[in-house]
């Protein structure tokens, strides 16, 4: 969200329409984010339903869509304040490619965010839509935020030019929807509807990781063209561990699982786990670890931070990368074997006889989440690190 | 992307693509919509299902159990665990957890449900068993 509050207005050369209205929503968002933190913690999930009115609109108990009822109408108020204000600024400024991909992905997201509201007692009903929200907005939505972010810093650091990049762009935001709009479909396998999907799901979703891999091709392909030398070697390293970490994981982690033959002995697994784990930091956060790492310094008054704190930066993504790497190879060998000792082999075990005899990769894969967190206090201390700083471009 | 391809024409495609995939999705599911009736059981949803759903939701048992593959991976699926337990293997499970946990094993709260709680409960899961989801899970594992 930050990352587009700074983007939008560079983008259309022009100020944010109101930055009290920014400033106003991300004090309400911490708090109800905070309040509903709390909530969790003080009180057992029943009575917090209680309490927030669940039984008004019943919508809390289901993955991911956790939240009681007001933090949902917060976060619908929140996303609709801001994006009338980006749209606003982006309407008053130019109207660049980069720009209208990015508030499509956001009006998308928060379209179908509406369908977390929507929870009928037909179970199979309640999951077709819950992944109205969820499927398309990590493989439809997020996707084209993602790219039009890419495509922004690499214009900003490479000096490509504009025509070239969001040329691409479009090609990639395409290729996402017309592939992952039908791509819901891998997950309408074995939930209560028609076995068709299994063809369409399992069709489209395996041209899904064709968007991912032209995602790296582009960041890789810009940065050998590039045009200047950008001081900020940091935010050019997360931009191209971007799109690599993105495809391994959504692309590769999720082909081996979205066609329907293997998806019958894979399905809510630790397969499942290791694709989401990758596929999550890879394409989401380390996105918004390169908007940061490109936007701080600027923000703070220099095009790049000091080469000191920049290694320091290189070794965080080093060491959270390589840790993802290692948590997901983990998470993939504990599902392989518990797929195959609970669900292929002549003698199915149950879960807990399984997991028990998998728990070695449990410890192995919570090792990993250690040097993980080293990783990510590296980063954020880089910001602190001072030393001799390039000037503002 | 040589000469020939221009940025106009790849934002055509764009929309002229995402605007024709959405409808074939949104047909695709109309067509859904319209076969459910025969898979999802709906006839039979009772007030009591209802009420086992809600106590499903409220209690949060997605956030360690997966209900026809899906949720969280800490516990075992439930969604055929009629078949494993019974319906009255499934209250004796759910009444018997231990306060304290089961020292050096994942365990599961106690609840402590009434009888009207648990037979709602049960209820909701039978129903989520009777649904015709293509054969899954591939054994009674789960
Ligand atoms: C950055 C993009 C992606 C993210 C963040 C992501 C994340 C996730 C997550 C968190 C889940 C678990 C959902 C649940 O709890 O049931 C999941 C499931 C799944 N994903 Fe992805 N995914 C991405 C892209 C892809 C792609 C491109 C493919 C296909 C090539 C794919 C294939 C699948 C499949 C088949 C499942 C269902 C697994 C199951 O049956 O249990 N994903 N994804
Ligand atoms: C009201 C909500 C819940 C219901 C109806 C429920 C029901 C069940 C049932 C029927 C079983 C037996 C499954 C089998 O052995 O095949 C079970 C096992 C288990 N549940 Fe739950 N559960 C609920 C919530 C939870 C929660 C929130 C947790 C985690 C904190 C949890 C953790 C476990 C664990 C670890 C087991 C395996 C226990 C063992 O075998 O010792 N459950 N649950
Ligand atoms: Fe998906």
């Amino acid at each position: 969200m930050g990352g587009a509050y700074y983007m939008i207005p560079e983008e259309s050369e022009t100020e944010l329409f109101s930055p009290k209205l920014a400033l106003a929503l991300f004090w309400i968002f911490l708090v109800a984010g905070a309040l509903t933190i709390v909530g969790y913690l003080a009180v057992p999930y029943a009575t917090l339903a209680e309490l927030t009115g669940n039984s008004i609109l019943e919508t809390m108990g289901r993955e991911f869509l956790e939240q009681p009822l007001p933090t949902k109408l917060g976060i619908v108020v929140v996303a609709l304040g801001f994006l009338f204000n980006l749209t606003m600024t982006m309407l008053k400024g130019k109207k660049t490619a980069i720009s209208m991909v990015l508030l499509i992905g956001l009006w998308g997201l928060a379209v179908f965010f509406l369908f977390s509201f929507y929870n009928p007692v037909n179970v199979v009903l309640d999951k077709f839509f819950w992944w109205w929200t969820v499927h398309l907005w990590v493989e439809g939505v997020w996707e084209l935020i993602l790219g039009s972010f890419l495509a922004f810093v690499l214009i900003k650091t490479t000096g490509v030019d504009r025509e070239v990049i969001e040329k691409w762009l479009y090609v990639i935001v395409t290729l996402t929807l017309i592939t992952g709009i039908i791509g819901t479909g891998h997950h309408y396998f074995w939930i209560g509807t028609p076995e068709y999907w299994q063809w369409w799901g399992s069709i489209f979703s395996a041209l899904e990781p064709i968007p991912f891999f032209a995602m790296t091709v582009f960041a890789f392909n810009m940065v050998n063209r590039r045009r200047r030398e950008h001081p900020n070697k940091a935010a050019v390293l997360w931009a191209l561990g971007c799109g690599v970490m993105a495809f391994l994981g959504a692309g590769v982690w999720g082909f081996l699982h979205t066609l329907a033959p293997v998806n019958y002995y894979t399905h809510g697994s630790q397969i499942t786990a290791a694709h989401g784990h990758m596929a999550f930091y890879g394409a989401y956060a380390m996105v918004n670890l390169m908007m940061i790492s490109y936007a701080m310094p600027i923000l703070r008054g220099r095009a790049a931070n000091s080469n000191k704190s920049q290694v320091l930066e290189m070794w965080a993504f080093w060491l959270m990368t390589v840790a993802m790497v290692f948590i997901t190879l983990f998470l993939t060998a504990a599902g392989i074997l518990q797929v195959w000792l609970q669900r292929v082999s002549d003698a199915p075990l149950p879960f807990m006889v399984v997991q028990d005899k998998i728990s070695l990769f449990y410890w192995m894969r919570e090792w990993a989440g250690v040097v993980f967190l080293i990783g990510l206090i590296l980063y954020i201390a880089s910001f602190f690190v001072g030393g001799k700083e390039e000037k503002a471009a | 992307m040589s000469g020939a391809f221009t940025k106009s024409m790849a934002r055509n495609i764009f929309y002229g693509g995402t605007v024709f995939f959405f409808l074939l999705f949104l047909a695709l599911s109309f067509d859904t919509h319209s076969q459910l009736p025969k898979r999802d059981m709906r006839q039979n949803i009772t007030p009591q299902i209802a009420e086992g759903k809600k106590l499903w939701e409220v209690n949060n048992c997605i956030g360690c159990h997966t209900l026809m593959g899906e949720g969280a991976y800490f516990a075992p699926e439930l969604g055929n665990v009629i078949v494993r337990y019974g319906d009255e293997g499934v209250k004796a499970f759910i009444q018997s957890r231990p306060k304290e946990g089961i020292p050096g094993r994942r365990s599961m709260p106690q609840f402590n449900f009434t009888d009207e709680q648990l037979n709602a409960i049960v209820a909701f899961l039978k129903h989520v068993n009777s649904i015709n989801d293509a054969n899954w899970p591939p054994n009674d594992q789960g």
